[in-house]
């Protein structure tokens, strides 16, 4: 269990100007211990202070020297007294000197393991490296580094060096600070050292490596470039998503009393008929079913198994194409790294040759890949070339999966050029926008880019082990409010955002929002609850020039006409027709009587007309006929006199035999109608 | 813009597997196949692919076929009917004459196909002549008019649903251009009329009527003669229409196996610019990886479907329980509890929106900064007016400045820093290969990157570099494996299409399992031209030298360290193992007196894994030595 347990030696500079990044030390290294708490209980841990008054070493007390460098903690294995030992962290008032700091954390290593460990032994060291190492009475001081590097190389240390500038430190003799750099980079290049530079708390939190993985090949074999050439590589996955720890179930049934209670839940599945509940089938028993339509086809994974796609283990290059042929969105997973077949020059020299031309000529490859043999499916992807910046690092490439033509959702999207005017910016808000994009600039040349993904924390992790931390002490402590540091991580920079404000208020200015009126709050909600609607709806917003002829199925209060001459002419059935004559006269009717002061008899008299006209169209004259007779029986009683009058000037009056066949009224009955009936109402 | 509680905790990734989205499409279709079966579709033949002569009959009936057997995969929920015309026997709802619709038992006319139906399909050419036949169904001096009849059948099928959730389409495969050409005078006119009065009243309904006309190899069909006015052709699309017909046809039968999704809003999120300046925008997922078909566990006995319940058990009470609410995390000798409030409110770090943090050159975007699919992103005007201008403003900028945005996600499963990246409208010919918006793409964190280029470092003597001359002969193999127009998706996932393939074969009875072609693999022949065996030689001679074997040349890796040690080991367990007599230590049991590291001599030497207790270890033993 032990086997892969790690030796840790932590080396913080707290002298004077770390004061300001003490902070953030504190929090990474008890991230760093909480971290080893959970996945690496048995990782042993030591802490070096320098910079201090004081002197507590062992190699002081053996050989002299060594001064303002305090041995905090042994190596030991790491336990919660370490987190807290943290938050004490003492603040010394020397310049320290990193370089003694290392050799003691060598020291305690080599003393602790001797020769054992190998690979597993790690210096961590944070510093600003503002103040000069001394001189040694051997040699230079790049004498001195290189003894010291090939003592780490010998016995399989590695180290990495988090450097601290910018404006966390302030200024400082810049001569100093080039040959600080210069030393520390010798570390890099001579042993297995990383040293990286971080201008922001944020950054200092992301740079110092929490997680500790020892990295697998998912694949070693050849790299096919056709039958006659091959090339021994490696692959590794370049970047996983660290997940959110999976928190086990807790039952609170045993009682208190129970010291040996485990509080474990354990989850139990039964598998029962969907027909029948009461009859349980055993797990063995139960057979893959796929749908084929509506029915679903049982088949055994034995089945499967003889049947399925089984392509030869193999990494195939297809050919090269440009880098411009593939979009970074097309990217589907996380990367895969090859490396040349470590101690295999000729592979190296191979990949190097294929890199570089691959870069220089702004190509990619495309590669076929099935990593193990058995695996059932065949991963297509590109390879774009990664050249190395350290000398003693080879070439390699960076692998990503593209997609399959299954997987691609041809969605299509109206063009912006068919949007109306008002929704395309004017040539002043475009600059208003080129501005914003060129002044909100995370990258700028002077500074170290900022939110780079590579020192970047994850904030819900750090999160969740402060508030670990905190229940642990205190159990009925409240979820802490996210870090202040970490804040520039989900809002934009104050900051930055002070700094351009004159951009980002023209910006503002330039453009205005407003909400949709026609939108209530209601009708909000029920738009987001109802998605199956979706695709109506953003054909709405996106498209909105394009109006859908829609069928009619009812007559409305704002075009009754249009409705009804709508509903007549559809043809998908024979009921629309007796529907809409029937609508109409209802609509017609409850005008006409809702009409007190006349208003509506404008209306109602344009739909009589429309049914009229309807009516003749398709020979139903009975139906209007009698519905005037109807009208005019209630508008007498109701004394809606003038109402019938108005009907004259019209040439409203009942349909002849001469306008439709079946009409049982002649000509003259017609044209007296009216008549007969004013001379009634005298 | 205030926040929705509801919206935080939406399911922001959709799950390909669901079958609820599936249900729920919105857009169905509803097709009748119309197929002349005159005894003309029998007696004209064309030649087909692999040079023998095929009927029109079978060209139609193979060509439906093949389009069910996709259908079946790819939108299942949509409907179809088969309906014959020119028939001896007649089986419609309204005994029309001359037309007959296909069907299978526990199935309605217009239904999603089944595998039943496929199947019978598939032997419907050996039956047809006895069940069905063929038969003139348009002779002069008499009024029958099959054509007429089969659009009146298709027409009352597809009243089924409304025209807004479904597309109703009708499919006339025919080969006969002149459909009334027996007839003479009134008669003639009189049918031509009915017919196409017929055509434009489902027209009128939201049918589509499509033509797909089979030509005969010394006569072209000649679309003009009727068809152009039953389907509605004029001017110019009367030129384009046969070639593109045939080009339909054989879309018909290619198409790929794809599972179909209909358009859909993900989710509806705000993107924050700057002092309270939100903009509104739908995401939508262009691209997920698709997975074979959500299975149903069934029981293998009796095959009917079976449900799955899960119970939670206290472990030392072994109490039945509810789904408990409390979680716990061992920490520091002691169980932290966490309630599932508790844990959503710390991933909670941000609102569930785009939280914009500024700009950076695209040259800042690296290959490896990629975790998952990327989102695609549209503006939308719905409920905040102007959020399409400044969308489109600052897609403009970003792609004139080649940079991308920063923003921070702050979905509920996990909040991360994305990188946004402009895209142009890009169309070429055949419509819109790339939509106008912006690809979210999700950023690692720091301890999501491993620096594995680096453990392998050689620090003594530095990496091997290529030298001009090797980049020079790496150029040129580069210039001859060049794949011009390469397309992301231009290939087919075989795994995915076997899968496909095979469960046709099993859900239809049939023989054998077509092969399925796997367009993943090399271009043998390509690689094998003279110039490119020539380029590889030649770059294998610059950085391997003369005389190099792959294999034999392993380096000083750990691979070949661990291998040799491994052998010697195994030598040496062979030795040990060879000193103790195995059946009679085993036989009179005394196996246990031995030592762990003795018995794994025996597991050694014999390649045996040498995990496990002694015990274990034990039986392994004996099972191997047969006892």
């Amino acid at each position: 269990m032990a086997r892969n347990k790690e030796g840790l030696v932590l080396l913080l500079d707290v002298g004077p100007t770390m004061y300001s990044v003490l902070p953030e030390i504190k929090k990474v290294c008890s991230m760093l211990i909480q971290k080893k708490l959970i996945y690496g209980k048995f990782d042993e841990v030591g802490v070096v202070v320098f910079g201090t008054q004081e002197t507590d070493n062992e190699l002081t007390k053996e050989v002299g020297g060594y001064e303002h460098v305090v041995v905090l903690r042994n190596i030991k294995v790491v336990d919660g007294d370490l987190v807290d030992a943290f938050q004490e962290l003492p603040r010394g008032n020397f310049d320290g000197d990193y370089l003694d700091a290392i050799v003691v954390g060598m020291d305690m290593l080599i003393k602790k393991y001797q020769a054992t460990n190998k690979g597993k032994k790690r210096l961590c060291l944070i510093t600003n490296a503002l103040c000069p190492i001394k001189d040694s009475c051997e040699g230079t001081k790049e004498d001195q580094v290189n003894t010291i590097a090939a003592q780490m190389s010998a016995h399989g240390m590695k180290m990495e060096s988090v450097i601290v500038r910018g404006r966390l430190c302030g200024g400082g003799d810049q001569r100093i600070m080039a040959e600080n750099d210069r030393l520390l980079n010798l570390f890099s290049e001579k042993t297995s050292a990383r040293a990286v530079y971080v201008e922001s708390p944020t950054a200092l939190l992301g740079a110092v490596k929490t997680r500790n993985i020892s990295p697998v090949t998912i694949f070693r074999g050849d790299l096919e470039l056709g039958s006659k050439m091959k090339i021994k590589v490696w692959v590794y996955k370049k970047t996983s998503e660290e997940k959110f720890p999976t928190l086990k179930k807790y039952s609170d049934k045993a009682p208190p009393s129970d010291r040996f209670a485990t509080h474990e839940v354990k989850v139990d599945y039964e598998y029962k008929s969907v027909e029948d509940p009461n009859k349980v089938v055993p797990p063995e028993q139960r057979i893959k079913g796929y749908r084929y339509g509506p029915q679903v086809v049982p088949i055994s994974s034995a089945e499967w198994d003889a049947v399925k796609f089984k392509p030869e283990k193999s990494v195939k290059l297809l050919g090269f194409t440009d880098a411009s042929n593939i979009m970074r969105h097309y990217y589907m997973k996380d990367v895969n790294v090859f490396i040349p077949e470590p101690g295999n020059a000729r592979a190296a020299l191979a990949v190097s040759a294929l890199a570089r031309a691959m870069k220089e000529m702004n190509k990619v490859a495309i590669l076929r890949c099935v990593w193990r043999q058995g695996q059932g499916s065949v991963v297509v992807g590109v390879l774009t070339p990664n050249i190395s910046e350290k000398d003693s690092t080879p070439d390699s490439f960076y692998f990503n999966v593209l997609p399959f033509a299954e997987d691609v959702r041809e969605f299509q999207f109206p063009s912006f050029s068919s949007f109306p005017a008002s929704w395309q910016p004017n040539e002043q808000q475009q600059e208003a926008a080129d501005n914003l994009v060129k002044m909100l600039d995370l990258a700028p040349s002077a500074k170290q880019e900022a939110l780079l993904p590579d020192f970047t924390p994850n904030p819900v992790l750090e999160r969740f082990y402060r508030h670990l931390e905190l229940k642990s002490k205190h159990p009925d402590a409240a979820v802490p409010p996210l870090d202040e540091t970490l804040k520039t991580i989900t809002e934009a920079d104050p900051d930055l955002l002070s700094e351009k404000k004159d951009v980002i208020d023209a910006f503002y200015n330039s453009f205005e929002l407003k909400e949709n009126p026609r939108l209530k709050k209601s009708s909000k909600r029920l738009l987001e609850k109802k998605p199956s609607g979706s695709d109506e709806d953003c054909q709405d917003t996106t498209n909105a020039l394009a109006v859908k002829p829609v069928k009619v199925e009812k007559i409305g209060d704002s075009s009754p006409v249009q409705d009804f001459e709508a509903m007549m002419s559809r043809r998908d059935s024979p009921d629309w027709v007796s529907k809409a004559i029937q609508d109409m006269k209802n609509k017609i009717y409850s005008l006409v009587e809702n009409s007190y002061d006349g208003g509506n008899h404008g209306k109602a008299l344009e739909c009589l007309l429309a049914l009229r006209k309807g009516c003749i169209l398709e020979q139903e004259p009975k139906q209007f006929n009698d519905f005037l007779h109807h009208l005019f029986n209630v508008s007498q009683e109701k004394k809606l006199r003038n109402f019938c009058e108005s009907l004259i000037p019209r040439g409203l009056t009942l349909i002849s035999k001469s306008e439709a066949i079946d009409s049982e009224v002649t000509d003259d009955e017609a044209r007296n109608f009216l008549v007969k009936k004013e001379l009634k109402f005298e | 813009m205030e926040l929705d509680p509801d919206d935080i905790f939406k399911d922001d990734e959709d799950d390909p597997d669901s079958e609820f989205y599936q249900q729920r499409e919105s857009s169905k279709e509803f097709v009748v196949y119309l197929v002349d079966a005159s005894p003309k579709m029998f007696s004209s033949t064309c030649p087909s692919e692999d040079g023998k002569e095929e009927t029109h009959f079978h060209i139609a009936i193979s060509c439906i076929a093949q389009s069910l057997k996709t259908q079946i995969i790819n939108r299942s929920y949509d409907e179809v009917a088969i309906c014959f015309f020119n028939t001896r026997e007649k089986k419609n709802l309204q005994d029309l004459n001359g037309a007959f619709v296909f069907n299978v038992a526990e199935r309605e006319y217009l239904d999603r196909p089944t595998a039943r139906l496929i199947k019978d399909f598939d032997g419907i050419e050996e039956s047809f002549t006895k069940d069905i036949g063929s038969q003139y169904g348009i002779v002069s001096g008499s009024r029958e008019n099959s054509l007429y009849n089969s659009l009146w059948i298709a027409q009352a099928l597809l009243r089924k649903g409304s025209a807004k959730t479904a597309d109703k389409r009708i499919l006339l495969f025919t080969n006969e251009d002149d459909p009334f050409g027996s007839i003479k005078g009134v008669a003639k006119a009189d049918m031509t009329r009915t017919t196409l009065q017929r055509a434009k009243d489902a027209q009128d309904l939201g049918i589509s009527i499509e033509l797909l006309p089979l030509s005969q190899s010394d006569e072209e069909f000649n679309v003009s003669l009727f068809y152009s006015d039953l389907i509605g052709l004029e001017g110019d699309e009367l030129a384009q229409f046969m070639p593109s017909a045939g080009q339909k046809l054989q879309d018909m039968k290619d198409q790929l196996r794809k599972r179909m999704f209909t358009k859909r809003i993900v989710r509806r999120i705000t993107l924050s610019i700057a002092n309270g300046l939100s903009i509104e925008l739908n995401t939508y997922a262009l691209i997920r990886p698709t997975l074979p078909g959500a299975i149903t566990w069934l029981d293998s006995v009796t095959n009917r479907p079976l449900k799955t319940e899960r119970s939670f058990i206290c472990a030392d009470t072994g109490a039945l329980m509810q789904e408990p609410a409390k979680r716990y995390q061992p920490y520091k000798n002691d169980s932290i509890m966490l309630s599932v409030e508790e844990l959503s409110e710390i991933k909670r770090v941000s609102t569930g929106h785009l939280h914009l943090l500024g700009f950076k050159p695209l040259s800042c975007l690296k290959d490896y900064h990629n975790l998952r699919p990327s989102t695609f992103i549209f503006p939308s005007d719905k409920e905040v007016i102007g959020s399409t201008c400044i969308f489109i403003a600052l897609l403009r900028s970003m792609v004139n400045l080649k940079r991308f945005a920063v923003a921070f996600y702050g979905s509920s499963s996990r909040p991360q820093l994305v990188a946004l990246v402009a895209q142009d409208e890009i169309i070429s010919a055949g419509g819109q290969v790339e939509p106008p918006g912006m690809h979210m793409i999700y950023l690692p964190y720091s301890d999501d990157v491993r620096h594995v280029e680096e453990i392998h470092s050689d620090t003594n003597a530095g990496a091997p570099r290529a030298a001009d001359d090797h980049i020079k002969k790496a150029a040129a193999l580069i210039k001859r494996i060049d794949l011009k127009d390469f397309s992301v998706f231009q290939f087919a996932n075989p795994g995915l299409q076997r899968h496909y393939a095979v469960l046709q074969a099993l859900a239809l009875d049939e023989d054998d399992i077509p092969e399925i072609n796997d367009e993943t693999l090399p271009d043998e022949e390509g690689m094998a031209r003279p110039g490119v065996v020539k380029a590889v030689e030649e770059f294998k001679l610059s950085v391997y030298g003369e005389n190099y074997d792959e294999e034999s040349d392993m380096g000083n890796g750990k691979a070949s360290d661990a291998s040799k040690k491994r052998k010697t080991a195994a030598e040496n367990a062979a030795k040990e193992s060879a000193s103790y007599n195995w059946p009679d230590l085993a036989d009179n049991g005394q196996l246990k007196d031995l030592t762990v590291t003795e018995l794994k001599y025996y597991l050694t030497a014999h390649n045996l894994p040498v995990t496990g207790k002694k015990e274990v270890l034990i039986s392994r033993i004996l099972t191997h030595l047969g006892k």
